[in-house]
């Protein structure tokens, strides 16, 4: 069930290739992260619009493999 | 004049009348109450911790809100992903416009701005 760091960033790389990504493992398990999101495409896009993008990036992962990932996303200098 | 009844419907026809009931439902819901939080759980005994963490924000506000069990029904579990395009649970809806998932509502209530759209939304809110 479990899914490595790299591969979170490496999927959200492909659809955002402009995307900073910080990723946190929060309890060391490979299902719980953390990730920071920043992206030029996010400009003028709502909260949800971003957090759609990024699970839009996972392609159905989300909620299935990977049980928890706590999201924030800005555009940069926002 | 009875009809005689139609041939069952072939199963495909079937799901597909089953999942626009599901959305219809959950439109009419999020629609007929101010605030819904489709969740795991009930407020008072939540099975999840995003769950509770959102229940504990808008009880924190003292907001009103209904809360919907998405164990309780899993056509309502998978049908409220699909509705909104949002592959997790919770999620917020205030005044039938889906507000967000646990990371939106947290971000939001940290910085005052869920406070501010449910009281633009003229959703009562503890000063």
């Amino acid at each position: 069930m479990a899914m490595d760091a790299a591969m979170i960033e490496r999927l959200i790389k492909e659809s955002l290739p402009d995307a900073q990504i910080s990723i946190e493992d929060l309890r060391g398990d490979g299902d719980h992260y953390a990730a920071h999101v920043v992206s030029g495409a996010f400009r003028g896009k709502t909260r949800v619009q971003q957090h759609q993008m990024v699970y839009q990036a996972l392609r159905g992962r989300m909620g299935n493999e990977l049980h928890a990932l706590a999201l924030q996303t800005s555009a940069p200098d926002e | 004049m009875a009809l005689a009844a139609a041939p069952a419907a072939a199963t495909t026809d079937e799901d597909e009348r089953m999942d626009s009931t599901v959305q219809d439902r959950i439109r009419q819901q999020i629609t007929d109450t101010p605030v819904v939080l489709f969740m795991k759980g009930t407020p008072v005994f939540p099975q999840c911790g995003f769950s509770a963490a959102v229940v504990q924000i808008l009880s924190h506000l003292g907001v009103k809100f209904k809360g919907v069990d998405v164990l309780a029904d899993p056509s309502v579990r998978q049908g409220v992903k699909e509705f909104s395009n949002w592959p997790t649970v919770p999620q917020l809806y205030v005044q039938g416009e889906f507000v967000g998932g646990c990371d939106i509502v947290r971000e939001m209530f940290e910085t005052g701005e869920l406070k501010q759209l449910l009281e633009e939304k003229g959703v009562p809110v503890r000063a």
